[in-house]
């Protein structure tokens, strides 16, 4: 591998390090930047709609089809009978199928899929299908699955000593329960694929994919044709959030098979309703907690188990689970523990990535037992969390690995001054006496995030760059954009290796066909892996430039930079353009590769040890919020958010996530409510009643700053990842709720589980004052 | 089929439609102007926000027989063919008033709306509760209230665009 230079770093950079825009803002705010649906489709593109299951669990019995295929302007019905190869969708487990065939597994499952001349006639047509299931009994919540001990895979435990024997001795000790809901993603633009047929084989797919390697991967094993003759392109998705990681794959799968079909460009967009009913979501918990501690709140042992409902199938439930259960102790250390996980199987559509993946499910446990602990020994929560924290001498996680990187206690220090937490505290204990049905609550809450892949073959990735002959730059990686700003941030990283201005760099869509075998964009490690990787290559080309012009121009490499669009031999400035066009004719190739691997990272999960993660990110929320206690209303009065995006690549996008992050998060702990009914159907499958956030439901005063830091692991500009981390900032919105309703009565637990909605709160409300 | 005769973006367009048609079904499909986007397909995200004879219409709700004889501008038409963008655009764009970008072309026609009735000087409440009908998934709203209000002071004496 081309080693880099340590030279960048200290210099004053001219690209990054700045706030500039997204890379497409001129164009989202013209109308002119293209999702997938809104690209020129080819003469002939057909539409699709998928049929699903209206049972939750049961055998299929009759599939009668007849009358969608002669519905009008219908060209073909596909079902599990038109697949070449295998009908399986499943990335980690083959499990799932595109199409049930025999047995349905969830509400909503695609059974078949009508490809009409449009989407209307797809859409009619998909309502006249008469399918007789035999309907079996279905598993539905955590409860019902905990109950019929039904499991997606094996239990799996981090043990650090005997941590009954440990809280039995403790001076004080507390039992809870805490349920944790899911959450839709709620991407503004649905899921959508447009495929391409082509000659021998070929298909090409627009996908609004996380992961074009997974669908070209699963689509050649469905065609039964090679990876090489499936290309996926992904210009740009309107948001995704981890729900167009695995979730993606299913509906380009749909629109190949129907292209290979039909010989002819098939799209689908899938209808909200559809969207919501049949992809996957974040997996909602139950925690069952014990813990031990002293009379200052220090926690002696903890004892948690984290039961996830997965779903139907494994999906990516294996690494969501993991992460919860690595970040069970969010920021605190835990001298005996016991980290327990179920993966419950139910009959509903399969749970997935989403924001955090499982580490939020895992921070709210603790965070609750924290809460819990400061209100039975009458403590300011906030000194439970201090006292807490992970120090010298108690670094050690669950799993083994030493903290180093911990910046919390200053971290902490410094927003509990500039948000007047202490201050504010009391005013508002002594407010609450006089209000007898309003009450306001606050909570400061920290966050310590785990960056890397936790499979640790992930954590690679490539980039290809191109230098053109009038000095442009042609640049392509791994990534995706999904609206978080990698694509301008890996720009910034190759204009600065070039000391190009910006607009000479060239943003390409991810294509498997250009870099392959890449890894989903996900895990915030974007803009790390990429970066580096695109670094790597516009290294390897710069290097020869320079190694070019020092001959050229008959002085040492050394004497040699690239700056303001020019590269400097000593004192003599030539421009990009022309050394490009000199290094061209002396046959010098100007088009590279760049890889990159994440290093030092090694977790044996057999031995439960090692160190899956190459750096924390961190940061810590104060909110302040009042509730009424006559109707359970809500409102976030004020939050101060202080986060770790080590040295920022672009602080006006990091700022951005971090806000984005938390409004996110806010929702789902709040507003955000999934419902299914007794029968496994999803009730709140629309915005008409799954509510996320409004700009009212932001609070007007909201403080965003970012924490002096540097990364002391060697990543791109000594930046950090910015995408998960801040929604669990949102932690502290739940707990400021808890704190309100604990004023009603103090020194009670609050039985407040997620998400608190007003019904939620009026339910905690209730519960303490007849206790 | 029925035929319309309407103006989209100050271009006379004459087409035939089915009854059932949708206004953004009518600029999407047969004009090509996709800029106007479909989110949650009930008019509930604001995704789909054009303009109809000067105010602010979720298109997905709107049959576009309803259009006969209206005025209509889609983002497409605030800075047609290359010219300037219009100052709210400009604001959305130089404030990271957008992530994804999906919902922005929304955004941006409800906030020239609420401009023309509420005036250029906006505070953050009636800003909050202008937004009402429009969903961000990415930004939490902050730098979309923010470009709002600093478009609005942009728009001040600033003559409309001919197509609206």
């Amino acid at each position: 591998m081309h080693t880099l230079p340590d030279r960048l770093e200290d210099q004053a950079p001219h690209t990054v390090r700045k706030p500039v825009a997204h890379d497409s803002a001129a164009r989202h705010v013209a109308g002119s930047a293209a999702y997938v649906d809104d690209m020129p489709e080819p003469a002939g593109t057909l539409h699709l709609a998928p049929g699903g299951s209206s049972v939750a669990a049961g055998k299929i019995r009759k599939l009668d089809l007849e009358a969608v295929k002669r519905a009008p302007d219908v060209i073909a019905v596909l079902t599990a009978k038109d697949i070449p190869g295998h009908n399986n969708i499943g990335a980690i487990v083959p499990d799932e199928p595109l199409f049930a065939s025999d047995e349905v597994r969830f509400h909503g499952q695609p059974i078949f899929a009508v490809v009409a001349e449009s989407y209307l006639a797809a859409r009619k047509a998909a309502k006249l299908a008469k399918i007789q299931i035999a309907a079996a009994r279905a598993v539905i919540t955590v409860d019902d699955a905990l109950a019929a001990k039904s499991k997606l895979l094996d239990d799996y435990d981090f043990i650090n000593g005997d941590a009954a024997a440990e809280i039995a001795v403790s001076a004080h000790r507390i039992k809870g329960v805490l349920r944790i809901g899911g959450q839709e993603h709620f991407y503004l633009e649905g899921q959508a694929a447009l495929a391409i047929p082509g000659e021998n084989g070929e298909m090409h797919i627009h996908s609004s994919t996380q992961h074009p390697s997974e669908v070209q991967h699963i689509v050649a094993h469905l065609l039964q044709v090679k990876l090489a003759a499936v290309t996926v392109e992904v210009r740009r998705m309107g948001g995704a959030f981890g729900g167009k990681e695995s979730q993606a794959t299913q509906w380009a799968a749909m629109a190949a098979l129907a292209a290979h079909v039909t010989k002819r460009a098939c799209k689908i967009r899938l209808d909200r309703d559809d969207d919501m009913a049949m992809t996957g979501k974040r997996h909602d918990f139950r925690a069952d907690y014990e813990i031990g501690f002293d009379g200052e709140g220090r926690i002696r042992a903890y004892d948690v188990q984290l039961a996830a409902r997965c779903g139907h199938s494994v999906d990516l439930s294996p690494g969501v689970v993991d992460r919860a259960m690595f970040h069970a102790d969010n920021a605190y250390y835990l001298p005996v523990s016991a980290i327990r996980s179920k993966r419950l199987k139910t009959n509903t559509v399969s749970n997935t990535a989403f924001r955090g993946f499982g580490g939020p499910q895992g921070m709210m446990a603790i965070e609750r037992a924290i809460d819990a602990i400061a209100w039975k020994l009458k403590l300011d929560p906030l000194d439970v969390r201090l006292n807490n924290l992970y120090g010298a001498g108690r670094d050690t996680t669950p799993y083994g690995m030493q903290i180093k990187d911990n910046v919390l206690p200053e971290l902490i220090a410094e927003l509990a001054r500039t948000s007047g937490y202490r201050t504010r505290r009391k005013e508002i204990a002594a407010w609450n006496k006089g209000s007898e049905f309003l009450k306001r609550g606050i909570a400061l809450t920290p966050v310590k995030f785990g960056i890397s892949f936790t499979v640790p073959h992930l954590n690679q990735a490539g980039a290809l760059v191109h230098v053109y002959r009038d000095g442009s730059v042609h640049l392509n990686h791994g990534g995706t954009e999904m609206g978080q700003g990698l694509f301008v941030k890996i720009a910034q990283v190759v204009a600065e290796e070039f000391g190009l201005s910006l607009e000479r760099v060239k943003i390409t869509a991810t294509n498997t066909g250009k870099v392959p075998n890449t890894s989903p964009t996900a895990a915030s490690a974007g803009s790390d892996i990429n970066g580096m990787a695109a670094r790597n290559a516009a290294a390897t080309i710069r290097g020869r430039l320079a190694e070019f012009a020092a001959k050229h121009c008959g002085v040492a490499v050394e004497r040699i930079s690239f700056r303001d669009d020019k590269v400097f031999a000593d004192n003599r400035a030539m421009p990009f353009e022309e050394i490009v066009e000199a290094a061209y004719r002396a046959r010098v190739p100007l088009s590279s590769t760049g890889f990159y691997a994440t290093p030092n990272i090694d977790f044996d999960r057999e031995r439960k040890n090692g160190r899956p993660f190459f750096y924390f990110a961190y940061g810590a929320a104060c909110s302040e919020v009042v509730i009424d206690t006559l109707t359970g209303e809500m409102k976030i009065e004020r939050v101060d958010l202080l986060h770790d995006v080590g040295r920022s690549l672009n602080p006006g996008i990091d700022i951005g996530q971090i806000e984005g992050g938390f409004v996110q998060g806010a929702g789902w702990l709040t507003s955000e409510e999934l419902v299914y009914d007794k029968n496994g159907r999803l009730t709140t499958h629309a915005p008409s009643t799954y509510k996320i956030p409004t700009a009212f439901d932001v609070p007007e005063d909201f403080r965003v700053s970012l924490f002096k830091n540097s990364n002391r692991e060697d990543t791109i500009w000594r930046s950090k990842a910015v995408g998960e981390p801040p929604l669990m900032l949102a932690i502290s919105v739940f707990a400021a709720i808890a704190d309100a309703i604990h004023s009603i009565a103090p020194g009670k637990p609050v039985p407040l589980d997620a998400p608190a909605t007003p019904e939620a709160i009026l339910r905690a409300v209730d519960a303490v004052r007849v206790q | 089929m029925p035929k319309i005769t309407l103006t989209v973006n100050g271009r006379a367009v004459s087409t035939e439609v089915e009854g059932r048609t949708l206004l953004v079904e009518l600029l999407r499909e047969n004009l090509r102007l996709t800029g106007t986007h479909v989110g949650c397909d009930t008019s509930q995200c604001g995704c789909c926000v054009v303009h109809v004879n000067g105010k602010a219409v979720k298109a997905c709700t709107m049959l576009a027989l309803q259009a006969e004889g209206a005025r209509v501008v889609t983002i497409e038409g605030l800075a047609p063919d290359g010219a300037p963008l219009h100052p709210m655009q400009e604001a959305f764009r130089q404030n990271h008033g957008l992530q994804c970008g999906f919902c922005t072309p929304g955004m941006i026609m409800t906030a020239i709306d609420l401009v023309n009735r509420e005036g250029n000087d906006l505070d953050d409440s009636t800003i909050r509760e202008g937004l009402e009908g429009n969903l961000c998934r990415c930004t939490g709203y902050q730098n979309i209230v923010k470009s709002i209000a600093a478009g609005a002071r942009a728009m001040k004496g600033k003559k409309r665009p001919a197509a609206a």
